[in-house]
């Protein structure tokens, strides 16, 4: 398994971002902020209105380490891709699957599985972990409902049954959702999702996690030879990276959402880093944006046991080794996709 | 893992202190400078490789020297810092 390379994130507005030899130069005013040896970096994540120099576009593109443009709020601007590269054969057939509504739905339902057994055992564990704080009855019903929405899957063929089924499952999750929440109550809750904006405490920290998870699924696919933009569950729309959203579902839950719960149950944030503009939009200060990225990439150097390949990797592999499953499937040398399922 | 590497050129001629220049550069480009000859680099073994042979064809065996320790994967408890320069930890966060 490959390692895990660190990525670098430049949130200091006005800087500029340039290459020397083989280092990445952060500059404010012509003096130097920062200089890292590329060869330590997978990717570089630039928040707010940076300038980056094409010569280290260049660097980056040869050296496959992804640069992503993220807004302040950590809404997703731009991604720099170089010339695709990789098997063009992987590709097609990427293509041909996406296409075929049927066999779409084949692999869809691989994801979904996924998704709704990692859901299931978010719960399980919850209720294991604190059976005197929650309630165990309600939560226990979710679980039943959603084992058997998985069963229910297991013989969907169509994508528009299959969404269906999702749905229902992700609601039951959502509705105990806020149950998870165990500190901080008066100002994390979680009365469903919103987005863009993210209208709540709880939302806006899910919608910034679901951005470096998707950059992170983004960077993995395309590193295995992916196209990150024909998805078989969500269809194509243009600027949409849907085979990353639909990597992301069995991850979202696992990845992001227990992350979120741990930043919110520890105490890593508290509500003072949050407020709200004119609009209902909350957004997060620099601090607290700052703390969440720290607490994020000390989860990806965390390891576990991954299922499937029977290997100790750290967290921050897990969208690249199931890249890379998904393109093994897609050339045939596994019969079926196989989710990662977390215990 | 993380590598120290540290070198002494000799600079009494012109071309000395022309590899010198060559030499840092060449550092630079793989790790940290934590003192003014001294680098820390995290790096795999090819990496490694590299840049002995890169370093190896720049100086002159006659009058400067390399050295290269090898602190290993669990290297944090072996490094301590005092003073002024502080360096960052390439396995870290990194945020700027």
């Amino acid at each position: 398994m490959k390692k895990l390379l660190n990525t670098l994130f430049v949130s200091t507005p006005d800087v500029y971002v340039s290459l020397d030899g083989e280092n990445i130069v952060v500059k404010k005013d012509s003096e130097s902020l920062g200089r890292y040896p590329l060869h330590n970096l997978e990717s570089i994540c630039i928040f707010g209105y940076a300038g980056i120099s094409p010569a280290f576009m260049g660097a980056c593109v040869d050296r496959n380490i992804a640069i992503t443009f993220i807004t302040k709020n950590g809404r997703y601007l731009a991604r720099v891709i170089g010339e695709t590269r990789g098997n063009v054969v992987l590709r097609k057939e990427q293509y041909r699957i996406s296409d075929d509504e049927r066999r779409s739905a084949l692999v869809s339902r691989n994801f979904i599985i996924g998704k709704i057994y990692n859901s299931k055992w978010i719960l399980e564990r919850a209720t294991r972990d604190y059976p005197l704080r929650l309630d165990v009855e309600k939560i226990k019903a979710v679980s039943i409902s959603l084992s058997q929405s998985m069963r229910a899957v297991r013989t969907v063929e169509e994508l528009d049954t299959l969404r269906g089924v999702e749905g229902n499952a992700a609601v039951q999750y959502n509705s105990v959702f806020n149950d998870l929440i165990l500190q901080q109550k008066d100002h994390f809750f979680f009365n469903g999702r919103n987005k863009r904006p993210p209208l709540d405490n709880v939302n806006a920290l899910l919608s910034f996690t679901y951005t470096l998870l998707s950059n992170d699924m983004k960077s993995a696919l395309e590193a295995v030879g992916l196209d990150a933009y024909v998805g078989f569950l969500h269809r194509d729309r243009p600027g949409r990276a849907s085979l990353a959203l639909d990597m992301m579902e069995e991850l979202r839950s696992v990845y992001a959402d227990r992350f979120v719960i741990s930043l919110i149950n520890k105490k890593v944030i508290n509500h003072k880093g949050f407020y709200k503009k004119e609009n209902g939009a909350v957004i997060m200060d620099d601090d607290t944006r700052k703390k969440v990225i720290t607490a994020w990439q000390e989860r990806k150097q965390e390891k576990i046991h991954h299922p499937f390949l029977d290997e100790k990797i750290s967290w921050g592999l897990v969208p690249y080794a199931q890249a890379l499953l998904l393109a093994r499937f897609i050339r045939g040398d596994l019969d079926e996709y196989p989710p990662f399922f977390w215990k | 893992m993380l590598i120290l590497i540290t070198y002494d050129v000799s600079t009494t001629s012109a071309e000395g202190k022309k590899r010198l220049q060559k030499v840092s550069k060449k550092c630079l480009d793989y790790g940290q400078r934590v003192q003014n000859s001294v680098f820390e680099c995290i790096l795999d073994s090819t990496q490694l490789r590299q840049i002995k042979y890169q370093l190896e064809n720049i100086i002159n065996k006659e009058t400067d020297s390399l050295r290269f320790y090898n602190l290993g994967d669990k290297y944090k408890s072996k490094v301590e810092h005092i003073g002024a320069r502080e360096s960052y930890d390439s396995e870290g966060t990194l945020f700027l």
